[in-house]
């Protein structure tokens, strides 16, 4: 683990909650209370026997003042960062602002997950706009009629000595035309009328199918006991649109069938008999690896289990699931690292990866990957894939031999690891962040 | 006899308003409506002229324009491209295809014949 320099904040927050005053804590550890005022305020590392002294004066342990729970905040405001580039955000100073203004920070990660949210949304009514048949086909449509009509209207208004019967013609076709044009459009209103209430607001259905698992911790009690999905849907007003509620039902059958297969009541014993090892659970089920990747990642909080992350990608990359863990950030928008274990399972489909990844702030998550067919075609038909990666902290241990170590990141712009071999793109960050 | 206009475009309303103001001028108006044999209705008829619209039924306009530009008799024909979209690219298109002018929807009987006699006469 990296040291942090929001230690100070932690010691500052966890001080001020036990109405301790700092002059009485430096006196306690025996420093000076304006040495201590420079180490709250993050300008003077800590360490050491002082460190432990004052995590024995505050009632808690050494790594609840030093572990970066904050980590997910500092990636976001270096993407914040990594959007204008020519602003000159100091970057190295990134852990200072979100310790010293943690609200200001989270505003602008906010703002940045917002802008995000909004483009997507952008990007997705513009290729609306440039893809939609009907739409294409309406303007078509209408500008063929106008055509028409100008066409027979500035005959009529232009030949005084027109035949009777081709100024009667013309009439007719003027009347017709006129007609047509009103029908395709009140057709073009109701378009865009089934549009706007198909697109409520300007979450994307994938986003909302996100939010709607991580508001339930991505356990769903009622799917375990064997119940529908459908109450879900209706009791989440994030799904009311139509697209959105389609693909969380998606997620919510996936979820209902893979309960069926691997019940609860017998998945959680043979988890922890089983060391939480997805190969030995695969065997012990008669089922595939990605459906206990989904089961070990939806399992309840308990004491003592590991946390599971999960990312699950189809077969041009996209991420199509995200479970993030403290620590391990999943890109919500734009490709993510190419070096994911993730990714080398997609390029060699059926065969199971078990890789230690290494973030940049050198922690160490345990990863076990997995690409299989999705939907078979037949002979001749394409090959659809799913690929997953289910992850865990890895804590202090060692790789196990032979196993691989991967360099990981979130994505490249916001990735300090200079010489990459899998750089596609220059990152934002200096080395030394 | 004039010289002979082949006016392709499946909306009969325009074929009507286009054939009445070019055979007032005095030109011969045939007209077809569907892309699939397009290309054979013009070795056939042999005209001076053609106006050819890019959304026809069967085929496109320009796979058509693209079959005369490739033949021989035909490489050299005027060709009037008549669509409703006018954004860049689909000039560029027509350009690329070998389009002589190429006129956007909604246009003017007099932007049309004007046409018709520049192309000709050139």
């Amino acid at each position: 683990m990296g040291s942090d320099t929001l230690t100070g904040t932690r010691i500052r927050e966890r001080r001020a909650g036990m109405g301790l005053r700092q002059a009485d804590l430096a006196r306690q550890v025996g420093i000076s209370p304006s040495y201590l005022n420079l180490i709250e305020h993050n300008r003077r590392g800590i360490g050491g026997k002082l460190l432990i002294d004052i995590s024995r004066v505050l009632g808690v342990e050494v790594a609840a003042l030093t572990e970066g729970a904050e980590a997910a905040l500092l990636e976001a405001l270096r993407a914040a960062a990594a959007r204008v580039e020519d602003a000159g955000a100091e970057l190295d100073r990134a852990e200072e602002l979100a310790g010293r203004f943690p609200g200001w920070a989270r505003s602008v990660a906010a703002l940045h997950d917002r802008i995000s949210a909004l483009e997507e949304a952008v990007d997705s009514l513009s290729d609306r706009l440039t893809h939609d048949p009907f739409l294409a086909e309406s303007v078509h449509e209408i500008l063929s009629t106008v055509t028409a009509i100008r066409s027979a209207s500035s005959i009529l208004a232009q030949t005084p000595d027109i035949e009777p019967e081709w100024r009667e013609r013309f009439h007719g076709n003027i009347f017709r035309d006129s007609q047509r044009l009103s029908e395709t459009s009140q057709a073009l209103v109701a378009h865009f009328d089934r549009l706007s209430r198909e697109e409520t607001g300007f979450a994307t259905a994938p986003d909302a199918t996100a939010a709607f698992a991580e508001a339930h911790g991505y356990h769903f009690p009622a799917l375990e006991a064997g119940g529908d999905p459908e109450p879900l849907i209706e009791a989440a007003p994030a799904l009311d649109a139509p697209a959105a509620a389609r693909m969380a039902r998606g997620y919510l059958d996936r979820y209902a069938a893979d309960a069926r297969a691997v019940p609860l009541d017998r998945f959680e014993p043979a988890a922890e008999r089983l060391g939480y090892d997805p190969a030995r659970l695969a065997a012990d089920f008669d089922t595939d690896l990605l459906t206990v990747f989904r089961r070990l990642a939806s399992l309840p909080t308990r004491e003592g289990r590991p946390e599971f992350g999960l990312v699950a990608c189809d077969g041009s990359g996209t991420v199509t699931f995200r479970k993030p863990l403290p620590g391990f950030s999943l890109p919500r928008y734009g490709a993510a690292c190419p070096l994911w274990p993730l990714y080398q399972a997609l390029i060699r489909p059926t065969a199971p990866v078990r890789a230690v990844m290494e973030t940049p702030d050198e922690t160490r998550f345990l990863a076990y990957a997995m690409c299989q067919p999705v939907a078979p075609s037949g002979f001749g038909g394409p090959q659809v894939v799913e690929a997953g990666m289910l992850f865990l902290d890895a804590g202090e241990a060692a790789p196990a031999p032979g196993e691989t170590v991967f360099a990981v990141g979130t994505s490249c712009r916001i990735c300090p690891r200079a010489d990459c071999v899998a750089r596609r793109e220059p990152s934002i960050l200096r080395e030394e962040f | 006899m004039g010289k002979h206009v082949l006016l392709i475009e499946d909306e009969p309303n325009i074929i009507e308003a286009i054939r009445f103001i070019l055979e007032r001028d005095g030109w011969t108006v045939s007209t077809h409506s569907d892309g699939a044999d397009a290309v054979d209705i013009v070795d056939r008829e042999g005209p001076d002229i053609v106006i050819l619209d890019v959304m026809l039924p069967n085929r496109s306009g320009y796979d058509i324009l693209r079959d005369l530009r490739a033949a021989e008799g035909t490489a050299a024909l005027p060709v009037l491209l008549l669509t409703a979209k006018g954004q860049s690219r689909d000039r560029e298109m027509a350009e690329t295809y070998g389009a002589s002018r190429f006129m956007t929807k909604p246009f003017s009987n007099q932007e049309v014949l004007d046409s018709v006699r520049d192309l000709v006469a050139s």
